[in-house]
Parts: structure tokens; sequence; C-alpha cells
């Protein structure tokens, strides 16, 4: 049973987490001006490196918060965990965020 | 057909009889009916100072839990706290927090029912505690005043290191898991029963 | 009953009490402190069972965990299967039974406790032999958390079965005095009877503890019998000791044939005398003190046969003291005998060749052929090993953070050098851990002699080679697995190179012992046949667990009602009074049905189904997952994640919504009601409260962090109760006196606050059934109170309460879907006929994209649609397959589709199923068929909306 911290709690159990994938893929910011096999990468495609691999995870059974953590897929070593709102600022200009304002006036 | 005051049941109403047959090392007992707001704010905002101004209190940081006052507040997220005061609090608190908060982003909603509340204490807490809790309890680690939303057996729950009773542990859980978790509470205590020492039948 | 093996003035068993027990039927006697094994050699019982291919006779080899032969079932008090003899401690009233490799599981079910303890520790100690114990004790000094288990009922390893002396003093004071010392240290707790099994992750070991096994039917039954220990330490010590190997010849499986230092346990920890005329052969010195010891004790050593050519002179002259003849150069090459060893033959061994051979006649044949560290959990923890040439065995070479070895695990075979190697593991360890102090001075002990070094020797050539030195049928490596030397020089001559490979073919290495006694050996005979150097093979992997555990302990308390959690709603205990059958939906217990005196389920569901379509019936919804979403910018997340368009909903007002993967997958659907401007409430399936809550969080957390809203679980703040029926508007108005029930008042998909049955609640108009109904929402401590109100209201009108197999078919037939059941991951909402749930206005949202892929618009994709069986009493299994033909074809079968939900029907007055059929939209009309008990049923396929097409009951 591994042990995983979590940027807020610390070290816990591994069961207290759940795994989120690959880190850093965005949604992209026009999924319109993708072509299907370009929208099918970001769909279907993840990378699968050996060694260390950014991933997201979230503390499922404690607070409850994703963060990003840098794993060694060999070692399954956390080599560092990230509290991915320092490391990210807010993106209100990704769509569908970006394109909402514009539905919302045509629902309205 | 209206019903002057209706009846209501907390999610362990029924198991005083049970806790009561605990051997002395342990003493459990439902605490029902708390006030319970989940409150959202980012810390450090000032919409958080209008909070703690509102309840005098300061919102504690990570793993800890307030000094338990009128207004108990226990942190379960980096912008997530539980506030729990007694029996009935809730409309007043949310009215008063809501008007503090004004326009200012932050969100108090009432999860009173959502979960019920555990008293343990006793020199038996820590030994029953640690047959289903994968954290380290021992107050040199985890000390009182500390605030560990984790899983206790296999239900989840939130575990709060009282200041004022020796030993003494609050044990938050969803009102579905409560049975479960007061089941297996007893059951862990079953080697016990006839102890009065907080140790083991081969005296560990 | 005399023990006639019972060696005077030795061992440490309570002869002042007797226990009485039975083996193979027959009755024996023992004392405390015995082992069933020590029990029965003094006994003069060295057969205890037979072997599993050859059935050959065989004894007890050794005296701990690496016996490889001596397995038993113990049949009373209570049945155990493929237990070691030599591990089993003696109680009175034993029955056990030896075994030839195979155990039996007891039919009846084990009532024993057992139980799980998580503990924390600086340092975690496994071992309690000289190494270990001055481990401890230091790092006790030092003040630091320390917990030292052993497998063993008492402290003291190796030293319980010696005559060494520390300090001046039988070394067992030594081991008192330490432990006295633990013992007042309250951050020191030792675990005996506690084997450490598994090394994992970030230093979580897991041992099991025999709490009770050696009490027997007096072990009492509040107190678990096997505990597991899951003890998370930040550092580890390794004070596993060593195990002795022994030397393949000729029929070296015989009862009688003992590992040297296993005779001498059995002699100083037991005083059991393993047989009256010995045989000793030796690679090494440590088999002089054991042929000492056992002479001192009477047994006559025959002969001493040492494979090396010089013998120090220290245990020459003991030797010569005691009257004991050495044969330096010699091996034994076989022996003879059957129930027992009779005669060991004995020959010269110089440059690889036997001289001629002789015969010495003996009872016992006691071998040592060098010691193999125990660093199968050092190994586990991902120590590496390397291969010490002067010992002939894998000792640490590499340790990982955190992890050391001490004592003879690491390769420090003498007493004096365990010691050392002890108080140096803890000085290590605390340096570590960033602490000082906890130096003891190293316990003195009796000046070495010199010694001579090992000689390493895996096998004896056969006398019966053949030119080419391949035969060994008779020299056994694994004695459990009845695997020789020959099994492995065919696996060598078969091409095989690897160990691993060898292991797996010649399944030496894989019975209950891990290979404890023929691993080292075999690997040393593998690399003798490829003419490689064993370094270069290595040992097999070691993995957990490396002592067999019961799946009792491991499953520990988690069985029974404590298996799973069962999770209940507020209602449950009206359910259960009322005679509900439950389901199980995920860990929630939900009313399946409530059957009456006398009815079957079909019965009970037709007659919930017809009150809930012609009268009022009620059930419990509080499952339904609940989520709180509040903010400024609730409704934009909420259009981002539903397919249709949320922000547009008015306050008071309530929409079915559907949430797709990025794939365009449906992955859940419900209500979502607006509370306020800047809240709304939404509802997951039951199955999917936390997922969807994960999800929504995973998108606004890691996505859309600036949007401006929260999210909170609510699910059991409120029961949920649906009232559903055309009478359900007059129950409601009965208990709830203040709201206006009418439709206009009060239309469908719209929500009131209001007061029932005297408690605040909320009250939606939806329907999961198309029939007039309302959801009553009440904080949960009201729910019963709300429920019985409820209920009495509506008796006037027959309310029937209803569960979760009449919701299904209500739902069914108005082709409501259930995620899970009628989409499986693979379904869009164009799919399910859903395209009315997916916004036109919105440019997008999760989901959206994924529709236009080509793959999504195919027309052949399966698409809901009903089947009705022609023979209206057929009941189509659910899962069922769909096929084009009345006949079944050659295979592979086309198949078109298959069948997601099938009810019978109170309303239709027939059977009918929902299906996912390929093209099915477009096969309306068709005949299709399904497969069952061989033959085929011919079905229609129709439009999914079986009921009430028009919607006409929706208001009553």
């Amino acid at each position: 049973m591994q042990l995983i911290a979590c940027p807020w709690c610390g070290e816990r159990e591994e069961i207290e987490f759940h795994y989120g994938g690959q880190a850093h893929i965005a949604y992209p910011d026009d999924p319109y001006a993708l072509d299907d096999e370009q929208w099918a990468q970001y769909v279907f495609f993840r990378d699968n490196p050996k060694g260390p691999f950014a991933e997201r995870w979230v503390h499922s059974a404690g607070c409850r918060r994703w963060f990003n953590a840098l794993r060694d897929t060999v070692t399954h070593e956390f080599l560092s965990v990230h509290d991915n709102r320092a490391e990210r600022p807010s993106r209100t200009g990704t769509a569908p965020a970006a394109q909402h304002a514009e539905g919302q006036e045509a629902g309205r | 057909m209206t019903v002057e005051t209706p009846a209501r049941f907390s999610p362990l109403s029924g198991w005083q009889d049970r806790f009561a047959q605990l051997p002395t090392g342990l003493r459990v007992r439902e605490l029902p009916f708390l006030t319970q707001l989940t409150l959202r704010v980012e810390p450090g905002s000032a919409a958080a100072k209008a909070v703690e101004d509102c309840l005098g209190i300061i919102l504690p940081g990570p793993l800890r839990a307030g000094s338990p006052g009128d207004v108990e507040v226990l942190w379960t997220g980096p912008d997530e706290w539980l506030l729990v005061a007694p029996d009935g609090r809730q409309d007043d608190l949310l009215a008063r927090l809501r008007s503090a908060i004004g326009d200012d982003f932050a969100t108090v909603t009432d999860v009173s029912a959502q979960r019920t509340t555990l008293a343990l204490s006793g020199p038996l807490v820590r030994t029953v505690l640690a047959q289903g809790c994968a954290l380290d309890l021992d107050p040199r680690v985890t000390p009182a005043g500390s605030c560990l939303t984790t899983l206790l057996a296999q239900a989840p729950v939130t575990l709060v290191v009282r200041e004022e009773e020796p030993s003494g542990v609050r044990l938050l859980v969803r009102s579905s898991f409560a049975s479960y978790l007061a089941t297996w509470l007893l059951d862990a205590c079953t080697e016990y029963r006839s102890d009065t020492g907080g140790r083991g039948w081969d005296g560990r | 009953m005399n023990t006639p093996f019972r060696a005077p003035g030795h061992g440490r068993v309570d002869r002042d009490t007797t226990l009485s027990f039975t083996f193979d039927g027959t009755a024996y006697t023992g004392h405390p402190g015995d082992t069933l094994a020590s029990a029965l050699l003094a006994n003069g019982v060295h057969h205890v069972a037979d072997s599993i291919r050859y059935g050959r006779p065989r004894g007890v080899l050794a005296a701990g965990a690496e016996e490889p032969n001596a397995l038993v079932q113990i049949e009373a008090p209570f049945p155990e299967p493929m237990l070691t003899a030599t591990t089993v401690e003696l109680y009175d009233g034993l029955v056990a039974r030896g075994l030839s490799g195979r155990g039996r599981l007891s039919g009846e079910p084990d009532t024993a406790r057992y139980d799980t303890m998580h503990a924390h520790c600086d340092l975690l100690v496994v071992g309690a032999g000289p190494a270990g114990l001055a481990t401890t004790l230091a790092a006790a000094r030092a003040g630091v958390r320390v917990i030292l288990v052993d497998e063993l009922p008492q402290p003291g390893g190796s030293l319980l079965g010696s005559q060494e002396r520390i300090d001046g003093a039988p070394a067992t004071r030594w081991v008192g005095t330490v432990l006295a010392e633990l013992d007042d240290c309250a951050d020191v707790r030792v675990l005996q009877r506690t084997t450490a099994f598994g090394h994992y992750d970030d230093g979580l070991v897991l041992a099991l503890e025999k709490r009770t096994d050696h009490l027997g039917a007096a072990a009492p039954a509040h107190v678990s019998r096997q505990r597991i220990w899951r003890i998370r330490a930040q550092q580890v010590v390794y004070a596993t000791g060593a195990h002795e190997r022994p030397v393949a010849f000729d029929n070296n499986d015989r009862p009688g044939i003992m590992l040297a230092g296993s005779a001498r346990t059995y002699l100083n920890r037991f005083g059991v005398l393993p047989g009256r005329q010995a045989v000793v052969f030796t690679t090494n010195d440590s088999a002089y003190p054991a042929a000492l010891e056992l002479a001192g004790a009477g047994t006559r050593i025959a002969a001493v046969i040492d494979a090396r050519e010089e013998v120090p002179e220290h245990w020459r002259t003991a030797c010569a003291e005691r009257g004991i003849g050495i044969r330096a150069g010699h091996v034994v090459t076989g022996t003879s005998g059957i129930e027992r060893v009779t005669r060991a033959h004995v020959a010269p061994f110089r440059q690889g060749r036997l001289g001629g051979r002789q015969g010495i006649g003996c009872d016992l044949l006691l071998v040592s052929g060098g010691w193999n560290p125990a660093v199968a959990l050092f190994s586990q923890a991902r120590g590496t090993l390397r291969y010490d040439g002067g010992i002939g065995a894998f000792v640490p070479a590499h340790a990982p953070d955190g992890v050391r070895t001490a004592g003879s695990a690491g390769g420090a075979f003498t007493l004096s050098g365990a010691l050392a190697d002890g108080v140096d593991a803890a000085r290590q360890a605390l340096s570590a851990l960033g602490r000082t102090g906890g130096t003891i001075a190293v316990p003195t002990t009796a000046p070495l002699p010199d010694g001579a070094p090992t000689r390493v020797l895996w096998r004896v050539p056969s006398p019966q080679d053949g030119h080419d030195g391949q035969d060994g049928s008779k020299q056994f490596v694994d004695l459990q697995r009845d695997a020789t030397v020959s099994d492995v020089l065919r696996a060598t001559g078969a091409g095989l190179r690897s160990v691993e490979h060898v292991k797996r073919y010649t399944t030496i290495g894989t019975a209950h012992d891990q290979g404890r006694t023929s691993g080292v050996m075999a690997s040393g005979i593998v690399a003798e046949s490829l003419g490689v150097d064993v370094a270069d093979l290595g040992p097999t992997r070691f993995r957990p667990p490396a002592v067999p555990v019961a799946f009792a302990a491991l499953a520990g308390r988690n069985r029974g009602e404590l298996f799973d959690p069962v999770r209940v709603t507020a209602l449950h205990p009206w359910h259960v009074e009322h005679g509900a059958l439950f389901e199980d939906v995920g860990q929630w217990k939900r009313p399946w049905y409530y059957p009456r005196a006398g009815e079957t389920t079909d019965e009970a569901v037709l007659r919930e189904c017809r009150a809930a379509r012609t009268g009022v019936a009620m059930m419990d919804g509080s499952t339904l997952g609940k989520i709180n979403v509040r903010g400024p910018d609730a409704g934009i997340l909420l259009d981002r994640l539903y397919t249709n368009l949320m922000s547009t909903l008015k306050v008071g007002r309530i929409r079915y919504g559907v949430m797709c993967g990025v794939d365009g997958m449906v992955i859940d659907d419900g209500t979502v009601i607006r509370v306020a401007e800047e809240e709304f409430l939404l509802t997951t399936t039951t199955g999917n409260a936390a997922g969807i809550l994960e999800w929504m969080e995973e998108w606004l957390q890691t996505e859309w962090p600036g949007l401006r809203v929260h999210l909170t679980s609510v699910t059991e703040h409120w029961v949920t109760i649906p009232l559903v029926g055309p009478r359900s508007r007059d129950v409601l108005a009965l208990a709830a006196p203040g709201l206006d029930v009418g439709n206009d008042a009060f239309p469908f998909m719209s929500w009131q606050d209001t007061t029932v049955a005297g408690v605040p609640a909320r009250v939606c108009r939806i329907s999961f059934s198309g029939e007039l109904a309302y959801e009553i929402n009440v904080p949960a401590w009201y729910g019963i109170t709300v429920w019985k109100a409820l209920h009495t209201a509506g008796s006037a009108f027959g309310i029937t309460p209803y569960g979760t197999e009449t919701m299904h078919v209500l739902r069914a037939e108005k082709a409501y879907p259930i995620v899970g059941q009628d989409t499986d991951g693979t379904v869009t909402p164009q799919d399910l006929g859903m395209s009315w749930a997916v916004s036109k206005k919105k440019p997008d949202f999760v989901g959206k994209r994924s529709f236009t892929r080509a793959e999504n618009r195919r027309e052949d994709r399966k698409q809901l649609v009903a089947l009705l069986p022609a023979d209206e009493q057929v009941l189509l299994p659910e899962g069922a397959q769909i096929i084009a033909t009345s006949s079944i074809p050659e295979p592979p079968v086309p198949m078109l589709g298959h069948v997601t939900s099938s009810y019978r029907s109170d309303a239709l007055r027939r059977t009918f199923a929902l299906a996912l059929v390929r093209s099915g939209t477009r096969r309306i009309g068709e005949t299709l068929y399904v497969p069952l008990d061989g033959r085929t049923v011919p079905v229609t396929v129709t439009d999914p909306v079986l009921f009430d097409k028009e919607g006409t009951r929706r208001d009553g």
C-alpha cells in the first residue's frame, strides 16, 4: 500500500486517491477547429512513458482536491506533487468557457 | 393533518442501549441533530475575513479544527470548512453568514442531516480506531485539534481529536454509513468487553 | 505413556505439565513449550508423512518455518489444513495427521475471529534473536518508537536452541534482561508469535500474529485467533537469521535425516534427542557444536563426515575428547532404511571422484551444507543480493533506503558478529532517523575458535550416475515437491537457462516453504550443470507472503455484515418492519418489493405497478445522488457539463438533463432544479453519486478553476419520497394543506417549498413513471415522520409502497433508460432517442464535438428499442442476444444487439423488453429472434415507449 503525499493532507494510503490520467491535457480551445483525428487524439490518446510521467490525482477520500504529480512509472515513486491551483492560473479563456457567454446569450 | 412538533430521528437513534454495553474503556455516544454547514471560501479573501469576523473565529488551516466554541470550525479542504454548531442554529447562522459575505464570492450550504457525529472517549479510543484507521493516531503525531478526513474501516469519516477531553475523538460520518460504522465499532470492542484498563486480553 | 527421547536436563519445555495429543490416530503426550514436531520426536516418531509424488516416507528435517516435509492437517479443535508440524505449538487435545502435500479445507464455517491492527513506528525489527534484540535495545534506549516482531512464542531466536553464553552467563539470561528493559519502555512493542510475511511500499510490513492458536480449545472466543498487523515503519531491520541448507545425495529424504542445527534446537529448546546413534555430515564448522552437544546429552555420534580436507584443530580436539571420529575429505553418498534411516554410506571424495564406500549404522543422519541468510523480506523490499562464494549463499548487497539486515540475515553467522551487527544496525537506523544516542555496549561472548571456511557442495555425485553424470533421480532437492537433481538436469537439458524457468519446470520452491531449504541448492545445481557461476544465475525472486497466511486472516473483520459497508436511508427501519425484500445497489440496501403473505415476486410487483398506475404508490428515492451547485457561475458550469441548456432554467423550475463524457457517451442523467438565481440542485443516479461529483470537480478544478461555483454533496441531507399515481395529488393535498396542488399552480417540472406533515419540505413535480407524481424532499431526520404521514394520508386511497423492481417496470414502459443498465459507456443520447435532451443552441458542451465523429454518425449504431415477444408470457433474460433469423446459423452468429431490460407489465398485460439493436430505429416493425433454451423466440421491434406515448397521464 503505497503512500501518496496529498499537497494538502500529507501522506495518505493510495486507496484514498483516484487516478486522473496524464496531466496537462487541456480541453482544446476550439474543438470544432479540429478534424476527427485531431479530436480523437485529445479524447483517446495519452502518453505512456517509461519513467517520469506527469499525472493528475484526486484525494477522493480526503480533501477532494485534484493535484498534479510527477511519478516514475517504473518504480511507482512519486517524484513530486503540486497543488495545481498554485501551478496554473485561472483559465477562464478556455473553451467552452469562452464560447459560453455567446451560448448563454443565444439561450436567453 | 399537520403535526405540531414533528418527530425527528437521528441515524443512530436506536443505538443507545448497544453503546451502553461497550467496555468501560470506550464510551460512545451520538451527538444528534448538530447544525452543520459547509463553508466554501478562498482563504485570506475578504469573504473569509467577513466570515471570521461574523463568527468571531479564525478559519483553521489544513488538518486542523478550531477551538470548540459556539461554532466549531473543521478544515475539510483548502477552501472548505465544516461549521458545527448546536442543534437548531442553521437558519440563524446561514442568514448571518450570507449577510456578512454580501456580494463577495463564498457559499454556505446546510448539510446538517448529511452526517451524524459520534463522540468517543476513554483509554481504548486509539486502540479501537487503530483497527481500521491507517493514520498514525499517536498524540505526538496527531495531537488535539487535529481534523482528518480519511477512511475508518471502509467508511469515509472526518476524525477530530478534541482538546478538552482526554482521549476524546469526534467522528463525523455520513448518515448512510452510520449504522455500518456503529456496527464496526461495537465489533471492534468485542475483545475488550470485560476490560477496564484499555488493554487487550493479552495485556496490550 | 513415556516419551523415550526426552533428554534429561535439557530444553525449555514445562515438564511439570503434560499435554495429550493425537497424531495419525495414536495418542501421545508432550509438554507446554513443545511444537507438534518436537513432541513427535520426543515420542520417537520421525515418519510424519509420505511424499506427494513417490509416496516415500518422510520425517522432520528442520525445526522451524523452513521445514519442507512435516505438513500436517489439524483436525481438532478447529480444522485447518497444511500447517508445518515444526511451527504448530502443542496444546492439549490437538488432533492432527500427516499430509502428503495436499490438505483439505474444512466444510464447516470458521467461527473464530480474525482482525487487523494498524501500527506505526520509527523502527521495526523483525526477529528477536541476538541481533534483533541488540538492535531493539539500542533503539529503545534512544527513545524511538520500536516494534519488535518475532515468530516464536518467546524471544531469543537461535539462542533458545544453543548452549551459547553472553556476558559470562547462559545467553537466555541476557535475553531475559533485555526483555525486562524493553517491557519498561512505553514506546517499545514486542509481538511474539508474529511473523512478518510481506514488505510493501513505503515501509509497510504485514505481519501475522497467531494470538490464540496455541491455546487450542481453551482459546477465548471473543479474542481474535489471528491478527494481521499493518506496520508502517520509517526504518526496518531484518534480523531474520539464517536457514541451514542440506546437501543432495542418494536417498537424502529418509526419516531420521535432519539438519544439524535443527537437531541442536530440538535438544536445547525442547529437550529432545532426535536419535540414539548419529552420523554427522557437514561441509562447515557449524555442525560440530551440534555433534558435541548431542553427544553430551547421550546420543552416540558414530562419525563426523566432513567434506573438507582440513578440519580446524579446535573441533578435532573437542571431538577426540568425546571419542568422536572425524572423516575429513569424505561425504555421505547415500542411505539405507525405509521408515527410518538405518545406515549412511560414506566414501572419500577427492578431486571430484568418489572412493570406496562404507556403511555406518545410525538412526539419525545430521546434515549441514552451510547456511543461507534469510533474505526473503529484505529482497521483497527491493534489497539486492550478491553471491558470497565463501559461504555458498546469497547475502544482502545494496539495501534500499530505510531497510537493512542485522546478524546472520546479513551473513554475520557468529554470535559475537551478530550482536555487534545488531548494535550497528540500530546506530545506522537511528542516524537515518536523525536521532542520536542509543548505543549499547556489545555484549561479550566466548572467544571464537579459529574456524575453516565452508566447502560449497550442492550435491554429492551419485554412485548410480552414468558416465555423463546424469542421474540423481533419488537425490531430492525440494522434498515437498518430490523434485530431484535429475529433474533439475532434465530442465537444463531441455534448454532452460534461467532459475525462474527451472523453478516453474520442476516446481522447486513453489511449496508452502517457498524453497527455503531447496532454492539456493537448486541454483547451485543449475550452475554446475550449465557450467556457469551461481553468482550470475541468482536466486529466484522472493514474493509475499513469505509464509502461508490464511485467507480468513487477510479478510479480518471484513466478513459477514462488515464485508462491505451497508448503506441505508433514514427510512430503512420502516422498510424492514414492513417486510421489504432488499436489492443491493452499489453499497445501498434499497427496497426491492414488499411482498404480502403468499405473494410471489411477480404478483407483488404487478400489484405495486397497478397501484402506481391506477391509484397511488410511494417509494424511497433517498439514494439518488444530490449535488448542490452554488455560485454566480453555477449555470455556466452546468451548461458545459449537461447536454441540455441549464442556465436558462427559471427559478422554481426543473429540467431533465443528460451528461456525457468527452467521447459523447452518456455517463449519467437526472433532474436539475433551479433553487435560486445562483443555486441549483441536481440529482444523479444512485450508483453514480460520488463519481459524478468527482467528475464535476475535475472539470471545475482542473479546467475551469476561474468559475465561481461550489459543489456540495447533499445526498444524505435529504430524504426523497416519490409519490406516484393518479391519486397522488389527493394524498399530497391532505399531507400539505398549505400547498395549492392544482395543475396550474403547481405544474409539471416545477417545485415548491412548503410544509408536509408539519415539516419544511421541497416538493418537486417530476415523474419517473409517466404518472402524475411528486417527489417530496425533507431533511433526513424527518424522513420517517413524513413517510408515515404520507402513508397514513394515502390509506384511504390504498397507497402502496413499492420498490426498485416496480420503479424499473414503470420507467421501462415509458422507455426512460437506466444509465449503466440500458447504457454501457458506448451509447450516445441519440442512440437512446434523446436528441430532444441535446441542446442545439449551445456552441459547446462536454461530449458535443464527439457526436459528429464518423463512428457516432453511423446509421447502423445500436439504438434503444422495445421488443415484444410474440408469446406474451415469455420473459426474455436481460443480456440475451438478438439475431435476425429464426434458426441459429453457423458460428460466428451475427449478433444484432442485446436485451438491456425485461419485465412483466401489468399495464400492457404482457412481457416486454428494452434492447440495444443495430439500426434499431429502422427495424421498428421487424421480427427478430432471441435464442433461448435451445430455441429462438420471435420478437417484434417497436418504438421504445410502450405506455401512454402521448403523455396524457402526467397531469393526472
